[in-house]
């Protein structure tokens, strides 16, 4: 008993120590998107071997969950940075300004490319946004030419285009949870949902009255052509696959006749098994997201509270590590990781911002 | 029913007792076999189960139990380290290791001219190489200026490959490799300039972001730190409460809702513990994310259940005899407690906490929240130091797109099993070994 009772008094005193402990923190703390994790986590290794400074700790919570902690307000307990697989939402500037964080440096460090893949034992396939989008939307423009819409009545693919293969449709995807989701709804779904005409003209219309004026009925129509290019079919066809890219890439070789939608840098590690789907005739290779002619490809972010630089040891140096040349630049080794660097021009402007800390307008 | 008394009372259509025994026997063993073969077939299914399961863990992962070294002769030129003193270890610490391995792997393939290929051809050496190099300079100063033939760690696509490969060519795992690259590691295998060892990595070093870098000694630091909290605090605070439920509660409704609020929180989703850890310690204590403390914190309430519930039980298999002779004899209630009750049930008690931590040591959920899913490449040294724990490390390892971890997550999952049989297995020596029978 006595023994217990000792042990629970050394928990209790290092409880106390810690409390005091959380006055500083020696490590840097990121948080955020699980697409930006895997290169955030490569520069931060490096970071540690590299230099003198620890480690920094790389939490994947997702983009939204990231800027959440994130913007919960200014001190140790806080993260220092956050990645984001899309651009920080005005609402989310507001929670951070509510919360006292005020100087936010926005970094662009990259892009990353969706891919739509199956088995290499089938053949591949070319399609266009708006044949992905027919396939996939959970509404439709009716086939037969008038303006209205019906539930999606594709079963298979060669009802949409006759030289699609002739197999059931059958797509494994990220839950609506993902930021690969949401890019994929952007990117793709809207994409190809734009080119049919009296669709587009709905999202012109919400634009025209917002210019008139009109913020209610702007409103009203920007919902609606959201709800008609972002709702993905549910009868079955489109299957929720959970967040691991690695499971739906496992599916795909266990069935040739399904598509998964998941992130470039698996479609590069797994090439001998699989195949990323041409769209609009362009492959998914790293040249063609880099070019930026593969459409469905988006930017990755972090974001750094310049109140923390000074405060937790590091962070400067760290976001030189990053925005450095061997990291980011186009040989840099996150390029080897699978992602895609921006163009060199862009890089430079990122750079001055980065090195002046200009911070994003409130 | 009126039929049969008539007939009964006829006497002419009952059989007798025995005739309906004999009719039924055969019908009763055969009902009798097929209950025991339900068993049987039950626990066939379980065996099944759980042979593929290991075939399939331990054929994935056994691989990654050998890591693939390259033999290269490494010359420390001083001046491509850049180094002009060699007993200041701040030079040491600086140098440009990287640089020599280039060049020395220049010396050996000489094809590669144009800076793709020659990028191409730095790839198949782990960067991790620099580190061995400046260990075994800063060991032994003497070897600056000296050519020395080192093994050094392979890329995790070579060490892919390697393994793939067996005796025949063809059968090789490329995968990112080029077609100058495999024979560049090819012209290796002829040579013997390439072999696989024990990947004494895994076992010693921290995440890595590199596979072949990667290693479980981090994961495991944070689970121990994790489960010494959870025992430290689970274990006594259980036992105080089961002693005080069995031995001095009144029966009362005040009770009664007690021990049906234990056996409700023993049942709750693990979940819900990393929720009310997050807004407790991490919202109100203002304790820092993916520190053991937390974790272990989160994990002892998580336990506490489970260990008051089996302590009690084990409380209350100590006959009453024993207490009421210790009694008798003049022991106050405490010395009854201390000197009689507590050692008797202490096997019972212990085989249920020791179940109790093993299911801790397995959870994620609950870690997940409070910041613990993360990638953290320094071993911690304390309970204070941001850390992982076993199953979150296997979690981050299958989401990660390198092929090269996939063995390294099944290894991850025998190491955990590893672990878990060991517990499992001292919960059942240690009820073998202590238990008394009255």
């Amino acid at each position: 008993m006595k023994k217990f009772l000792t042990s629970a008094s050394v928990i209790l005193t290092s409880l106390l120590v810690a409390n005091v402990a959380h006055a500083s923190r020696d490590y840097i703390n990121v948080v955020g998107s699980s697409t930006v994790y895997p290169f955030s986590t490569v520069v931060a290794e490096r970071f540690g071997k590299s230099t003198q400074f620890k480690t920094p700790k790389v939490e994947s919570t997702g983009s939204g969950g990231g800027l959440k902690l994130f913007c919960q307000g200014v001190g140790v307990q806080f993260p220092d940075i956050t990645n984001a697989s899309r651009r920080i939402k005005p609402s989310e500037v507001q929670l951070c300004a509510d919360n006292g964080v005020s100087g936010v440096v926005e970094v662009l460090i990259g892009f990353d490319g969706i891919v739509i893949g199956n088995s290499n034992q089938a053949e591949q396939m070319t399609i266009s946004l708006k044949e992905l989008f027919l396939a996939l939307g959970k509404e439709v423009p009716n086939p037969d030419g008038t303006q209205t819409l019906v539930t999606n009545p594709y079963q298979t693919w060669n009802e949409i285009n006759p030289s699609l293969p002739k197999y059931k449709i059958e797509v494994l995807g990220p839950p609506p949870t993902s930021g690969t989701r949401d890019a994929f709804s952007e990117l793709a779904l809207e994409g190809g949902c734009k080119k049919i005409d009296w669709i587009a003209d709905i999202s012109k219309q919400s634009k025209a009255a917002g210019k008139a004026g009109d913020a209610a009925l702007s409103k009203d129509l920007k919902y609606k052509f959201k709800s008609i290019c972002h709702s993905v079919r549910d009868d079955g066809a489109f299957i929720e696959a959970g967040e691991n890219d690695n499971l739906i890439v496992q599916k795909l070789n266990a069935n040739p006749n399904a598509f998964g939608i998941f992130g470039f840098s698996f479609l590069d590690q797994n090439s001998d098994t699989i195949q990323g789907t041409k769209i609009n005739g362009f492959d998914p290779s790293f040249e063609n997201i880099a070019e930026g002619t593969y459409p469905v490809s988006r930017p990755l972010y972090f974001y750094v509270k310049k109140d923390h630089i000074g405060v937790v040891p590091g962070i400067e140096e760290f976001l030189a590590e990053f925005i450095s040349n061997k990291a980011s630049g186009q040989e840099g080794y996150l390029a080897d990781k699978g992602m895609i660097p921006l163009s060199d021009d862009l890089r430079k402007q990122v750079k001055a911002d980065v090195q002046s800390l200009t911070p994003i307008k409130l | 029913m009126k039929n049969e008394s008539i007939q009964n009372k006829d006497g002419a259509a009952k059989p007798s007792t025995i005739d309906l025994v004999n009719k039924n026997l055969a019908k009763r063993y055969r009902a009798e076999k097929r209950f025991k073969a339900y068993g049987v077939a039950a626990i066939l299914f379980g065996l099944a189960c759980l042979v593929i399961l290991f075939t399939d863990i331990i054929g994935k992962g056994h691989s990654a139990f050998l890591q693939t070294y390259v033999y290269v002769e490494v010359n420390y030129d001083a001046d491509a380290l850049d180094i002009s003193n060699v007993n200041d270890p701040q030079q040491l610490a600086i140098a440009d290791y990287s640089a020599i391995v280039k060049s020395a792997l220049r010396e050996q393939f000489t094809d590669a001219k144009s800076r793709k290929q020659r990028r191409n051809l730095y790839g198949l050496v782990s960067n991790g190489a620099s580190f061995t190099l400046r260990e075994s300079l800063e060991n032994n100063p003497a070897l600056l200026n000296q050519t020395v033939g080192l093994w050094l760690l392979a890329d995790d696509d070579i060490d892919t490959y390697y393994k793939s490969r067996g005796d025949n060519k063809d059968d090789a795992f490329v995968g990112r490799l080029n077609p100058q690259q495999v024979a560049w590691v090819e012209t290796w295998i002829d040579q013997k300039q390439i072999k696989k060892r024990f990947n004494t990595t895994f076992f010693t070093s921290g995440d890595s972001r590199e596979p072949e870098q990667a290693g479980i000694m981090g994961a495991m630091a944070g689970s121990l730190f994790t489960l010494l909290v959870t025992i430290a605090l689970s274990f006594p605070i259980g036992v105080a409460a089961a002693v005080y439920l069995e031995e001095y509660a009144p029966k009362n409704k005040i009770t009664d809702f007690i021990e049906v609020n234990i056996n409700n929180l023993a049942a709750v989703p693990s979940i819900i513990f990393g929720l009310l850890g997050l807004a407790i310690f991490i919202g109100y204590f203002e304790m820092h994310r993916s520190i053991p403390l937390v974790g272990g914190l989160v994990l002892s309430l998580m336990t506490l259940p489970t260990i008051i519930i089996s302590s009690r039980a084990a409380i209350k298999s100590v006959p009453s005899s024993i207490r009421d002779a210790a009694l008798g004899l003049g022991a106050s209630k405490m010395q009854v407690i201390l000197h009689h009750v507590l050692p008797l049930a202490m096997p019972g008690m212990l085989t249920g906490a020791i179940i109790g931590f093993a299911q801790a040591l397995g959870e994620t959920a609950p870690l997940l929240m409070i910041g613990m899913v993360a990638f953290i490449v320094d071993i911690p040294g304390g309970v204070s130091d941001p850390a992982t724990a076993l199953p979150v490390q296997i979690f981050l390892w299958s989401d990660s797109p390198e092929r090269a971890f996939v063995e390294r997550t099944s290894a991850a999952i025998m190491v955990l099993l590893a672990f878990l049989i060991t517990m499992n297995t001292a919960a059942i020596w240690l009820r073998k070994r202590l238990e008394r029978r009255w």
